[in-house]
């Protein structure tokens, strides 16, 4: 029963290794996407994506690793990577991002 | 016994989780990849990488409770967080696209556009 539980333990590595991979591919595919992108609208979507995709990076490599400090940083990235889309957004919309006017 | 027979059935959901969230965070960047304008691209991105790293994170969840015993609330704030600004997000930057003047595929009808010429147009009658 125990070397059952030693299987299972090493079939997670192995499927973390996995998901690794497919997320490498993904994260390809989508730097094609902001290489391409028509408009810097679809940048800022595709980017957007890739902070998403970094965040499960983190959480993955925590598994693999076998340590829980990398717990903190999945959740600065998800605030980092909100912010700066909060910013793409606002420069796409009003051309400058800190209003210098004084009226 | 009874606890193996436990962490056996907690490595299976986290295997499950990881292989689901991996698979639907890479069909959101094949959707980025595919789809034909700002608007489909958006829908992929923003819903499908919300639901995958969702997945992800809670599987790392479990993996923590069962490894360490820790309660992790990091990553659990991590899914909160990522479900309250992936909208936010996503509807700034389809609005900033539309004022750009990004054109919806395959329909010739733009009721947001409607909308705004039509509020355009009380404004100027109140204004008269």
């Amino acid at each position: 029963m125990s070397a059952l539980q030693d299987d299972f333990a090493s079939i997670v590595q192995m499927v973390s290794i996995i998901c690794l991979i497919v997320l490498s591919v993904s994260i390809i595919l989508l730097i094609i996407r902001v290489l391409k992108g028509p408009t810097n609208a679809d940048r800022a979507v595709a980017l957007d994506a890739i902070g998403v995709n970094i965040m499960a990076f983190a959480a993955l490599l925590a598994i693999i690793l076998v340590t829980p400090n990398f717990n903190d940083i999945v959740l600065l990235i998800g605030i980092l990577l909100f912010i700066g889309t909060v910013a793409i957004a606002i420069y796409l919309e009003k051309g400058d991002l800190i209003d210098t006017d004084d009226n | 016994m009874i606890q193996t027979i436990i962490e056996i059935i907690l490595d299976v959901l986290v295997i499950l989780l990881l292989l689901g969230g991996a698979f639907i965070v890479f069909t959101a960047s094949v959707g980025v990849l595919r789809f034909p304008d700002i608007y489909t691209r958006l829908h992929a991105a923003s819903k499908g990488s919300t639901l995958g790293v969702a997945g992800i994170l809670i599987g790392a969840f479990i993996f923590h409770y069962m490894e360490y015993g820790i309660v992790s609330g990091r990553l659990i704030l991590g899914v909160l967080f990522i479900m309250l600004t992936a909208p936010v997000a996503s509807h700034l930057i389809s609005r900033a696209a539309h004022l750009r003047g990004a054109k919806p595929y395959g329909t010739l009808k733009d009721q947001y556009q409607e909308a705004i010429d039509a509020e355009k147009r009380k404004q100027d009658k109140n204004a008269k």
